[in-house]
């Protein structure tokens, strides 16, 4: 099962970094997402992944009975979902305002910020 | 599979006493600039009250970052844990004099900055949630620098990052959102790269917390630790702008306000170089010591490309971009020598490079102010027309470069002094303290060149650059009440500058004290707790 898991992970990084290597900024935010998610799978697989039962302690106990799965990678996950749903959110509203007022959605075409004709810097000191 | 045994007994994994009252003040910093975030959004309708209640805010995070300093000072570092769990099971907030001090500074900068904002903004009310936006920064800053867990780190770089997201947009004009663009995709990229490497690091050692991983990385694969030590660097390097993956801050830097550009200079890549840092010398030394050649070349890398990117820009801002990526070559030179020296070189580096940086770019925004350009070939006369504001740029220069009486001499100082003892020790890589050493010195000199250039260009020629005329300019821009406010916060900042490069003696100590700190970090884990149980 880790193997099938850890080249999950691998096919979800390269897919990701190949469309990260694309001009076009929607293509790049998929692949940021795909990468994203590779990573997440990452540290799930990196938890181990068992058949234990659900970490749940008994209503009469203070400590789990038996072996039970790592609780710990759920909520490492858990977080990092949510915040990388944040950030595609606020990425994806952006690449559609600058498509706005930049009428591009090619990262070749957006100079604005860094002119391509740069003037040259003065001679004299 | 994790360290912990399911059969670990209640009483040594949880706190069952209170927690003392004045460790509390480990996480008020954080806990007030979150409140006063969330609390300000409330009055954003209301003129005045957001600046109000961020400066009160702001003065209250003081407070508790100097107790907590005194505290540190006093006591060595300092910890607390969350939610009864004792480490490695809880998140933990572990202080030592590094993070309290650079906490300190970075509030600091930020109030400074809050001040100067007044004299920019338009109609000086909430609407568009400045002030909240700074709080969050902060909090994010703060956080970083005060976490003992790299989980909890890599929640607190996400704060910053949302946080400078919504502030770098803010005017809406479209080279903002070109610059956001840039700036968005690669500091989400290195923060993801971050996850990576930590989902590596749990898989390998089963703890992320930061004491515990010191306690456990020896026994793990050296091999792996390595790939996990490389991708750490990528990721911090990336958010510290070194040299191969700093391209993204000339792209955006320039683009904001002025207020939010140098709030962003000031805070944002400094918390990369303390990360790495942190996580290199202190948490994984062993790997540190095999990718050490790697290190200095990045090292001696961003050390001579940043100058020269600055001596062939005409745009202030983006000059003095580069000038930032300049100075993060000198925490990572001592990050590749490791001595006491070194390492006490790159933290007293990145204190002086979150006030410095600010300062830099706080005079550059009055520059832009007066002459209304923002390319210094349409500037110049600036001298006779304001004295004062060409002094305010030679110092802050002066001090980038590390010339004598001012607070950037001391690093480079201790940076070259360790370069030199690791040139004349009989270690079997002693090329790295000639380099870095020889680096360290043309940094300062290029530094110097682009600086005094700037300077020239903008003061001291009487006019844009085909203009001879010898006539004093007469379309500058005279600075109202709010400008000459703007001007004296600025100066304040500059003369703290100035004062603490004339008195290091103070800083100097502690900076020492912290350093060892990092390099036997024994208070450090046995602060948390930790000590005393080898696994």
């Amino acid at each position: 099962m880790d193997f099938v898991l850890a080249t999950l992970v691998g096919l979800f990084i390269a897919a990701g970094v190949y469309l990260l290597l694309s001009r076009s900024i929607i293509r790049m935010l998929i692949g940021m997402t795909i990468f994203g998610n590779g990573v997440n799978l990452l540290i799930f697989t990196a938890g181990r992944v068992t058949r234990e039962i659900a970490p749940i302690v008994p209503p009469d106990l203070e400590v789990p009975q038996g072996a039970i799965a790592n609780p710990l990678p759920q909520a490492l996950i858990l977080t990092a979902i949510v915040i990388g749903f944040s950030m595609f959110a606020f990425l994806l509203v952006l690449a559609f305002r600058a498509y706005q007022s930049l009428d591009a959605d090619n990262t070749d075409n957006m100079r604005l910020a860094e002119p391509e004709a740069r003037p040259q810097p003065p001679l004299s000191y | 599979m994790a360290t912990s045994s399911p059969n670990t007994e209640l009483p040594q994994a949880m706190i069952e006493t209170a927690t003392a009252v004045s460790d509390w003040v480990i996480v008020l910093p954080v806990l007030l600039s979150l409140m006063g975030a969330a609390g300000l959004l409330m009055f954003r309708r209301s003129n005045g009250a957001p600046v109000m209640g961020a400066v009160l805010v702001l003065i209250a995070v003081i407070a508790c970052d100097i107790s907590l300093l005194l505290q540190v000072m006093a006591n060595g570092p300092l910890s607390m844990t969350m939610g009864r769990w004792l480490p490695p099971f809880g998140i933990s907030l572990t202080a030592d004099v590094f993070g309290a001090s650079f906490a300190l500074a970075a509030a600091v900068v930020t109030l400074i900055v809050v001040l100067y904002a007044e004299t920019d903004r338009a109609g000086a009310d909430g609407r568009d949630s400045f002030h909240s936006l700074v709080l969050l920064l902060l909090a994010g800053v703060s956080g970083s620098f005060l976490t003992g867990d790299l989980f909890n780190l890599y929640v607190w770089f996400e704060v910053m990052l949302i946080a400078s997201f919504g502030l770098i947009v803010q005017g809406n004009r479209p080279a903002q959102l070109d610059g956001a663009v840039k700036y968005g995709f690669l500091n989400f990229l290195a923060t993801t790269l971050f996850l990576l490497s930590l989902g590596l690091l749990y898989g390998l050692l089963g703890t992320l917390n930061m004491a515990d991983i010191m306690r456990v990385a020896p026994m793990a694969n050296p091999g792996a630790m390595v790939g996990v030590a490389a991708l750490l660097m990528l990721a911090f390097g990336m958010k510290a702008a070194a040299f191969p993956v700093n391209a993204w801050l000339p792209a955006s830097y320039h683009t904001p306000p002025v207020a939010i550009s140098a709030l962003f200079a000031g805070l944002l890549t400094k918390v990369g170089a303390y990360a790495m840092l942190r996580a290199l010398v202190a948490i994984l030394p062993a790997s540190r010591d095999l990718l050490e050649p790697v290190l200095a070349v990045l090292a001696i890398g961003t050390l001579l490309l940043a100058p020269l990117g600055a001596i062939a820009e005409t745009n202030v801002r983006r000059a003095i971009g580069f000038l930032v990526i300049g100075g993060i070559g000198a925490v990572m030179a001592g990050i590749a020598m490791p001595t006491l020296t070194g390492i006490a070189g790159s933290g007293l580096y990145i204190f002086h490079a979150i006030l410095t940086m600010t300062a830099l770019y706080l005079v550059a925004g009055l520059v832009e102010k007066r002459t209304g350009a923002t390319d210094s070939r349409q500037m110049g006369g600036l001298y006779a027309a304001s004295t004062p504001l060409s002094i305010l740029f030679l110092v802050a220069i002066l001090a980038t470069a590390g010339v004598p009486p001012f607070l950037g001499f001391w690093p480079k100082l201790l940076l070259i002094e360790a370069g030199l003892d690791r040139a004349l020790s009989a270690g079997p890589a002693t090329w790295v303290g000639v380099a870095l050493t020889i680096a360290l010195v043309v940094n300062a000199v290029l530094t110097l060149i682009a600086g005094t250039r700037l300077w020239a260009h903008i003061f001291w020629r009487s006019g844009p650059e085909g203009d001879g005329s010898e006539h004093e300019r007469r379309d500058l821009v005279a600075f109202d009440a709010r400008g000459r406010f703007g001007l004296g916060v600025a100066s304040v900042l500059v003369a703290g500058i100035v004062a603490i490069g004339l008195w290091p003696a103070p800083l100097m100590d502690n900076i020492r004290a912290g350093s060892s700190d990092i390099i036997n970090p024994a208070r450090y884990v046995s602060a948390t707790g930790l000590a005393g149980e080898t696994p």
